[in-house]
């Protein structure tokens, strides 16, 4: 029967008989033949991973042999605000070029930022921010317009026309301006990665909104929609059992290249100052804060922009591969 | 006669579009009585999915039911009155759209569709799918609508139904999934169903146990059948009355044995010529000259005057209303066409119409929007 990870139907309904159409295991095991697309996925897991990791375990001093510094932990983790552990001041050294650098050393295996913060440390917790950054925004634009476009679609006429012009609308200005301005609104001055999540989520629920609809256009015309209407189903209940589950497969693909995107789109506004605040370990935040040591440390850009490039890598490879595993034509 | 189940009065529905008003039912009556088969047979685009869904009120935009009555089990499931400021509006004792949904729809009157392939949902198990169907509509447990679901399937004749419950319709065959549907429309036990071309996608071997199993499972529950169909062999075997539909129009109504022994109407005549019949032995067969013109624009008088081997002059200019020209054990025998005497309308003195060249052009079967 389904597969656990099938369970498309969220609130409380019959799920164990709930299965996409073209079954996990079988698009799983397209995805895995094509090269690239299980290198992307590959990548994708381990920084799942390791997101998930740092989740769960605050200290991370075991996965360093213990070189890393309780400062280092601390300051690298603001969430776990553990102030006792700052060191007193004269200990901690500030832009250690990486360990193998001459004057590396293997306590810092990335090196120290300004500060005197540990690089890897916070490397690796920013790939806890990108992950539910480029994941929970994706997911708002996701639900959100997978929502608009198939009212709208279903419905057709004015209903329609109304909420495709307000799409139309927001597809008309800049994303970017418009993510700043809902951000800055949205937070009333004081900017936080929370905010920035929720403004890029809603600048992104047009674009789900409209490849949804046009899918709900082709669905609402079958027989199995009429036979729903005429046995007395809830217009509701028919966009959500029928209308959705048979509209989202190319949904399915666009969120998983979305994520890579918006977690571009954060780090970009996290330099900008309207994303992750300092302390927070987030790669964007570091790429704005390392900008200005570009000539002294080159590393301070290099490595967070290698784990932005990465990650973003593995979630469009991934998803390219989705594509190809859904789309009819390529299955033989 | 007891009180029909259904009653369908000058039934109207047209859809109004960019290129003029299309009249895909203009103005049929019939009746449907307990536990009885009653056939919708006709050419594509002569209305008869039209005429159907417009008893279940689902008629979308640009269509609309614009005039007519129907009568459910003494309740109006569409009827219109003169208002107040003389135009017509709907009457008050009118099921509103919730209790068409709630209650009528698939509880009282289920519809069996055409393409047993596109009616069923891909995504989801055929078994959940009627469980869910049967949950909705009879509020049991889930536990019981799955005993109920697979009791029904086990009473369609699906082998191994509790293997099968589990299946997805593409592991279906045809015939099979038409079972499910039939499973489907009876599972809530209702008094009508609307069987909307239930075997034209089927083979004929499988049409034929399909047929079987109706007739077998009628029997059993003694539930009225709307049976929509062009295939006048499906009609011969199931059907207990048939009304025969041209242009929108029904031409012809008579319990199926006169239908097909003392038929009244050229059309009716035409459609049997132009099949095979077992009980003919024919050189060739006679095909209906020409397509049905378009519902937009009908010909003058006659609808059918154009393409009919015994039209005379009269047929262009009078339109013949169906009117009884026989009786049969209890049930009338109507007929729309002016040869014959009830109508008077001096067919017999009129001058026989040239065949004209058929002019074929413009899209056959414009009228079957859907």
């Amino acid at each position: 029967m389904a597969i656990g990870e099938s369970q498309l139907d969220g609130d409380g309904g019959p799920s164990e008989d709930v299965e996409a159409q073209f079954g996990w295991r079988y698009t799983f095991g397209k995805v895995m033949q094509d090269t690239t697309a299980r290198w992307g996925l590959y990548v994708v897991a381990f920084v799942l991973f390791v997101s998930a990791y740092t989740m769960v375990d605050s200290n991370l001093s075991r996965l360093t042999f213990g070189a890393v510094s309780d400062f280092a932990m601390a300051e690298a983790l603001p969430i776990f605000d553990h102030p006792e552990r700052i060191p007193p001041p004269g200990e901690i050294e500030g832009n250690v070029p990486p360990a193998f650098h001459v004057d590396g050393t293997l306590s810092h295996p990335l090196g120290t930022d300004p500060d005197g913060r540990d690089y890897f440390t916070r490397i690796v917790y920013g790939a806890q921010v990108s992950v539910s950054v480029g994941i929970v925004s994706t997911l708002i634009g996701f639900v959100g317009g997978t929502i608009v476009g198939a009212v709208s679609g279903f419905y057709g006429g004015r209903v329609d026309d109304v909420l495709m012009r307000l799409v139309e609308t927001v597809y008309a200005i800049p994303p970017l301006i418009l993510i700043i301005v809902f951000t800055v609104f949205i937070s009333g001055g004081t900017p936080d990665i929370t905010y920035a999540i929720i403004g890029v989520g809603i600048t992104f629920i047009p674009v789900f909104a409209r490849i949804i609809r046009s899918e709900v256009l082709s669905v609402r015309e079958m027989d199995y929609i009429e036979a729903a209407k005429a046995s007395g189903v809830k217009n509701r209940n028919i966009i959500r059992r029928h209308v959705i589950p048979n509209s989202f497969a190319p949904v399915l693909v666009y969120a998983t290249l979305q994520i890579g995107v918006t977690i571009l789109i954060v780090a970009g506004l996290s330099f900008l100052g309207f994303g992750a605040q300092p302390p927070t370990p987030d790669w964007g935040q570091m790429l704005n804060v390392s900008h200005g040591y570009m000539h002294s440390n080159v590393w301070l850009s290099i490595w967070p922009g290698m784990a932005i490039l990465v990650t973003i890598m593995g979630f469009n490879l991934f998803g390219d591969g989705l594509q190809d595993a859904l789309d009819p034509r390529t299955n033989d | 006669m007891a009180e029909p189940l259904l009653r369908v009065e000058n039934l109207k529905t047209q859809f109004f579009t960019d290129a003029g008003t299309v009249r895909a039912v203009d103005g049929i009556s019939f009746e449907v009585h307990e536990g009885e088969i009653v056939g919708l047979v006709g050419e594509s685009g002569a209305g008869k999915s039209v005429a159907s869904m417009s008893l279940l009120r689902l008629i979308e935009s640009p269509g609309e039911i614009v005039g007519g009555e129907i009568t459910y089990k003494g309740e109006t499931i569409f009827g219109l009155e003169e208002g107040p400021d003389g135009d017509l509006q709907r009457r008050d004792d009118m099921l509103s759209n919730e209790e068409m949904r709630t209650r009528i729809r698939g509880n009282e009157i289920a519809v069996i569709f055409q393409d047993p392939m596109e009616s069923l949902n891909p995504v989801f198990t055929v078994g959940g799918q009627l469980r869910e169907f049967i949950e909705l509509n009879r509020d049991l447990a889930k536990r019981e609508a799955k005993r109920e679901a697979i009791r029904m399937l086990r009473e369609v004749g699906i082998p191994d139904p509790e293997q099968r419950y589990e299946e997805y319709p593409h592991q279906f065959s045809g015939g099979m999934r038409q079972r499910v549907l039939i499973a489907m429309a009876l599972a809530c036990e209702p008094s009508l169903i609307i069987a909307d071309e239930p075997t034209t996608a089927l083979d004929v071997t499988v049409e034929g146990q399909i047929i079987e199993l109706v007739d077998d499972l009628q029997e059993k529950y003694g539930t009225s059948f709307i049976w929509v169909t062009h295939d006048m062999g499906v009609v011969a075997e199931i059907c207990d009355r048939v009304n025969v539909m041209y242009l929108g129009e029904i031409v012809e109504q008579a319990p199926v044995d006169d239908l097909f022994h003392a038929t009244k109407h050229p059309y009716t005549n035409a459609l049997l010529n132009s099949m095979p019949r077992p009980d003919r032995t024919v050189e060739e067969l006679d095909p209906i000259e020409g397509v049905m013109p378009e519902a937009i624009s009908p010909p003058s008088g006659c609808r059918f005057h154009p393409r009919c081997p015994d039209a005379r002059e009269v047929c262009q200019r009078v339109h013949p209303e169906a009117k009884v020209v026989d009786q049969a054990d209890g049930h009338s025998h109507r007929a729309a066409c002016v040869k014959h005497d009830v109508f008077d309308a001096g067919y017999d003195e009129s001058v026989p119409l040239e065949a004209e060249p058929q002019v074929t052009a413009g899209t056959p079967g414009g009228g079957e929007d859907r």
